[in-house]
C-alpha cells in the first residue's frame, strides 16, 4: 500500500530531478525509484554504492566512520586508537551510545578517545615512532585492556606510514592483538567500505586466533553478529535466544569483547543482524569454518516471530518447542501494546531515511502498529539491500539512494508524511517544517528497540513523538485565525 | 630599494642545483645585494657552501625539538653566512618515511608568518628538491612566492626531459599565478655541442640559456672548503663565470610562460645532436628467438 500511485510517484520523482543540471540530474535519476515488489533484482531499477555528486549535500560518512565508529569502535575491552589528527577521534566519540557492562577505563574503554593527535612534526616526520609510544603508555596505563586496534585517519595514508610493522612489533612486546585498520577516509564512496575494511582486519588478525585450541560445545551454540547494542538493543535480543534454549558464545560488536570474537568459529550458526555491516566476516566463517548465517529481523512482533522460528528450524525440536513457547509467551503482552497505540497511530504514514538495514528492517513494527511507510532510502547500501527491501517495501513506494538534501525536503513535501525516521543532521530541517521526527539512528536517545521489550519502547515512543500535542502549536496565537476572529468579537 | 625578487631554481637531481646557487647567491652578495637561500629538501645541504656548515639545522627539525613550529622564532631557524647572506633550510623527514612535501609547505609558512622576507632584501633563492614530486614541492612556485624560475640542466639527456617536464609544471602554476620561467642554465658536462644543444632547447621553450657555467676543478677545491668559489678563489676565471651568471639575472627581464615540448619534438632534438640513436621500431617487443638472424 502507498499514499501515491505508481504514477504519481513516478512524476514526482521526475518533479524533483527538474531542478538539476543536466549531468546530475541522469546521475541522481538512477537513485531514485518507485517499488516493484514483481521485480526480483534491482540492478534494473537503482543504481548504489557510487560516489556522491559535490554540492547535493549527501549525508554519508567515510571508511573511518564505517570502522571505528560502527564496526571496531563498540568492542569493549579492546582499544581502539584514532590514529591521526585528533578531529576524527574526539567527533567520533560516543556517537552511538553502543551500551557495554564493565568499568570505563579500567577493563572496558568504549567511551573513551585514544587518539595519536597528530601535529605538523608528526605529518612530515612521519608518526610510527609516535604510535609506538602511544601503544606502550596504554599498555601501561591500562593494563587489562585485551588488544589494540589501529585505526587509520587520512593522513596516515597520505604519508604511508608503515601501522602494519609497528602493529606486528608491538604486539609481540605486550602478548595481545595488535590490529592495524587501513580505513582512510578517502577510501570507498561512503562509510560502507570501512564496514568491510573493518570486516578484513577481524578476518586477518583475530577471527582465527584460537584455532586449534579447545572449546567446549553444545549444539545449540549462536552468535549475534552486527548488532550494536544501540541503547541495549543486542541485550534485548540476546534473551529471546537463550530463552529459546540457544547459548549465545559471542555477540558483537555491541557489548563484544576480543574473546567472543576470537570464539566464534566455534558456533553451529552465525546470527546476522545488519547485513551491510557484517555479511563479510559471516561469508568469511561460512567459507573456512562451514558456519552458515541467518540474517533475522526482531523488529516488531511479527518478524520476531517470524525470525525466531527461522532460527528454530536450524535446530531441533526442544529449540522450535522453545521459540514457540517465547512466542507464546509474549503474545499477550505484544496485543495488549498493540490494543493501546495502534488505534492512536492507525493509518499514519511513515518516511524513512537510515542506513544498515533500518530502512527496511523496521517497516514490519511500523505495520505492527498499523502504520505505513510511504518512502525508505539508505546512505550507503548496495544493490544487494535493495534486492531485500523491494521485497519488504509496499508496491509503487518510494525508494532513493543516497538522497540528497533537495530531494528529501521536496519528498516529505509532496508525499506530507505523519512521521519521518532519520539521523541527527535531518532532524531539525524536518522539526522547523513541522513534522514529527525520530532519530532512527540513535533512536533519539531512548531504545531499545529490538525484541520484544524493544517493541514496547518503540510503540511508546512512535505514540510520544507522532501526538504530541506541540505539533498543534506550530502557529503563534496571534496569527491563528481564530484567536483573530475572536479578538474581533469582543 | 627596489621589489624583492624571489626566484627558485629547479633542475634534475646532481645537476648541481646547490652548488651553483650558492656560488651565484655569493656573487649577487659580493657585489652589494641583500639575499637570503630557502633550502627546501630534506638533505639540507643548500646552505652549507654559505655557512662552512656540514647541515644547517632546519626548520622541521627545530619544530620538531621544540614541539611544535609555532614555538619558533624567526632568528632560532635563520643564519649569515658568507657576505650576509641569510640560509634558512626547510628540513624533512629520513628517506621512506613521514611527508617531506608538508615540511616545505610548513617551513615557507613560517618564514612568511614571522616576516623573513623583509623590506632589506634584493633577492630570496629558493633550491628545492630535483624531482617535483608533489605538490609541496611546487609550494615556492605558487602565489605570492616565486616569480622567476631558473632551471639548471646540461647536455645529457635526462637532464634535458627533466627540464621540460618542470617546464610543463611551471605552464600550470603560470596559469593560476604570476610564475615565469626566466632561464635555462647549463652547469656544464663537458659533452658534445653541449652550448648549442641548450641554447635550442630553450629556444624551444620559449626562453634562453641564461649562461653557460663550463666545468671546472675549482668548484670541487671550494666545495670541499665548504666554500663558493667566490670566497675561496675570487681571482680563478671560475668566479667570474658566476659573477657573470650574476649579473645576467640581476639584469633579466626576459620571464616567458614556457611551451614545454612533446616527447617526440625531444627526442628529435636529441637524436639531431646525436645523444640518441634513432629509434628501430621494427624490434620492439621481439624476443631474441623471434628475430631475424643476422646474415
Amino acid at each position: 500500500m502507498s499514499a501515491l500511485t505508481r504514477e504519481e510517484t513516478q512524476a514526482l520523482i521526475q518533479e524533483v530531478l527538474e531542478v538539476y543540471p543536466e549531468k546530475a540530474k541522469k546521475d541522481r535519476a538512477k537513485h531514485l525509484m518507485v517499488n516493484d515488489k514483481a521485480l526480483e533484482s534491482s540492478k534494473k531499477c537503482i543504481t548504489s554504492n557510487r560516489k556522491s555528486l559535490p554540492g547535493v549535500m549527501t549525508m554519508r560518512g567515510c571508511a573511518y566512520a564505517g570502522s571505528k565508529g560502527v564496526v571496531w569502535g563498540p568492542i569493549k575491552d579492546m582499544i581502539s586508537i584514532s590514529h591521526g589528527p585528533i578531529g576524527c577521534g574526539q567527533y567520533a566519540r560516543g556517537g552511538r551510545r553502543n551500551y557495554y557492562v564493565g568499568t570505563t577505563g579500567v577493563d572496558t574503554f568504549c567511551e573513551m578517545n585514544f587518539t595519536s593527535d597528530f601535529q605538523e612534526k608528526d605529518i612530515v616526520f612521519g608518526g610510527d615512532k609516535k604510535l609506538t609510544k602511544l601503544m606502550e603508555e596504554i599498555e601501561m596505563l591500562f593494563p587489562l585492556n585485551k588488544g589494540i586496534s589501529v585505526q587509520s585517519e587520512c593522513p596516515i595514508g597520505l604519508i604511508g606510514d608503515d601501522i602494519e610493522a609497528v602493529s606486528k612489533k608491538v604486539a609481540a612486546q605486550i602478548n595481545k592483538p595488535v590490529v592495524p585498520v587501513r580505513c582512510e577516509g578517502f577510501r570507498g564512496v561512503s562509510q560502507s567500505l570501512g564496514h568491510h575494511i573493518a570486516n578484513d582486519s577481524v578476518r586477518d588478525w583475530i577471527i582465527s586466533n584460537r584455532d586449534g585450541q579447545a572449546f567446549e560445545k553444545t549444539p545449540y551454540d549462536v552468535a549475534i553478529l552486527g548488532d550494536y547494542n544501540i541503547g541495549g538493543d543486542a541485550w534485548s535480543s540476546r534473551i529471546l535466544l537463550e530463552e529459546m534454549g540457544l547459548r549465545v558464545v559471542a555477540q558483537w560488536s555491541g557489548d563484544g569483547t576480543l574473546a567472543e570474537m576470537e570464539n566464534t568459529p566455534n558456533v553451529k550458526l552465525n546470527l546476522l543482524h545488519c547485513y551491510r555491516s557484517m555479511n563479510y566476516i559471516s561469508r568469511h566463517m561460512e567459507e573456512k569454518y562451514g558456519i552458515p548465517w541467518l540474517e533475522y529481523n526482531f523488529f516488531g512482533p511479527t518478524k520476531i516471530a517470524e525470525s525466531l522460528r527461522a532460527i528454530a528450524a536450524f535446530f531441533d525440536d526442544k529449540i522450535k518447542e522453545g521459540a514457540e513457547r517465547v512466542i507464546e509467551k509474549y503474545t499477550a503482552p505484544m496485543n495488549e501494546i498493540i490494543a493501546k497505540y495502534k488505534p492512536r497511530l492507525q493509518g499514519k504514514k511513515v518516511m524513512l531515511y537510515v542506513g544498515g538495514l533500518r530502512p527496511r528492517h523496521v517497516v514490519g513494527a511500523y505495520e505492527d502498529l498499523g502504520m505505513v511507510v510511504v518512502g525508505t532510502g539508505y546512505e550507503f547500501a548496495h544493490n544487494d539491500d535493495y534486492d531485500r527491501t523491494m521485497k519488504d517495501m509496499g508496491d509503487a513506494t518510494l525508494i532513493y539512494d543516497d538522497a540528497t538534501g533537495h530531494e528529501l525536503d521536496e519528498f516529505v513535501k509532496a508525499m506530507k508524511p505523519d512521521l519521518i525516521g532519520s539521523g541527527i543532521k535531518e532532524k531539525y530541517v524536518f522539526h522547523k517544517m513541522g513534522y514529527p521526527f525520530r532519530q532512527m539512528h540513535s533512536w533519539d536517545y531512548s531504545g531499545p528497540y529490538h525484541g520484544y521489550d524493544g517493541f514496547a519502547v518503540f510503540a511508546k515512543d512512535m505514540d510520544l513523538t507522532l501526538n504530541n500535542p506541540v505539533w498543534k502549536m506550530l502557529k503563534a496565537p496571534w496569527l491563528k485565525e481564530e484567536a483573530t476572529a475572536e479578538l474581533k468579537a469582543a | 630599494m627596489a621589489k624583492l625578487r624571489q626566484c627558485a631554481i629547479y633542475g634534475k637531481g646532481g645537476i648541481g642545483k646547490s652548488t651553483t646557487t650558492q656560488n651565484l647567491v655569493a656573487a649577487l652578495a659580493e657585489a652589494g645585494k641583500k639575499v637570503m637561500i630557502v633550502g627546501c629538501d630534506p638533505k639540507a645541504d643548500s646552505t652549507r657552501l654559505i655557512l662552512h656548515s656540514k647541515a644547517q639545522t632546519s626548520v622541521m627539525q627545530l619544530a620538531a625539538d621544540a614541539g611544535s613550529v609555532e614555538d619558533l622564532e624567526l632568528e632560532d631557524v635563520m643564519n649569515v653566512g658568507f657576505g650576509g647572506v641569510k640560509c634558512v633550510e626547510s628540513g624533512g623527514p629520513e628517506p621512506g618515511v613521514g611527508c617531506a612535501g608538508r615540511g616545505v609547505i610548513t617551513a615557507i609558512n613560517f618564514l612568511e608568518e614571522e616576516g623573513a622576507y623583509d623590506d632589506e632584501l634584493d633577492f630570496v633563492f629558493y633550491d628545492v628538491l630535483g624531482d617535483v614530486v608533489c605538490g609541496g614541492f611546487a609550494m615556492p612556485i605558487r602565489e605570492n612566492k616565486a616569480q622567476e624560475i631558473y632551471i639548471v640542466c646540461s647536455g645529457e639527456m635526462m637532464a634535458m626531459y627533466a627540464a621540460n617536464n618542470i617546464a610543463k609544471g611551471i605552464v600550470k602554476y603560470a596559469n593560476s599565478g604570476g610564475v615565469r620561467l626566466a632561464g635555462l642554465i647549463c652547469n656544464s658536462r663537458n659533452t658534445d655541442r653541449e652550448d648549442e644543444l641548450i641554447i635550442a632547447l630553450a629556444e624551444k621553450l620559449g626562453t634562453q640559456m641564461i649562461h653557460f657555467v663550463p666545468r671546472h676543478n675549482a668548484v670541487q677545491h671550494a666545495e670541499i672548503r665548504r666554500m663558493t668559489v667566490i670566497e675561496y678563489d675570487p681571482t680563478h676565471p671560475q668566479a667570474d663565470e658566476y659573477r657573470a651568471l650574476a649579473s645576467k639575472i640581476v639584469n633579466n627581464t626576459k620571464f616567458v610562460i614556457p611551451t614545454p615540448i612533446e616527447m617526440e619534438a625531444l627526442e628529435e632534438l636529441l637524436m639531431e645532436f646525436g645523444i640518441m640513436e634513432v629509434e628501430d621500431t621494427t624490434i620492439i617487443g621481439k624476443s631474441k628467438a623471434a628475430e631475424p638472424v643476422a646474415a
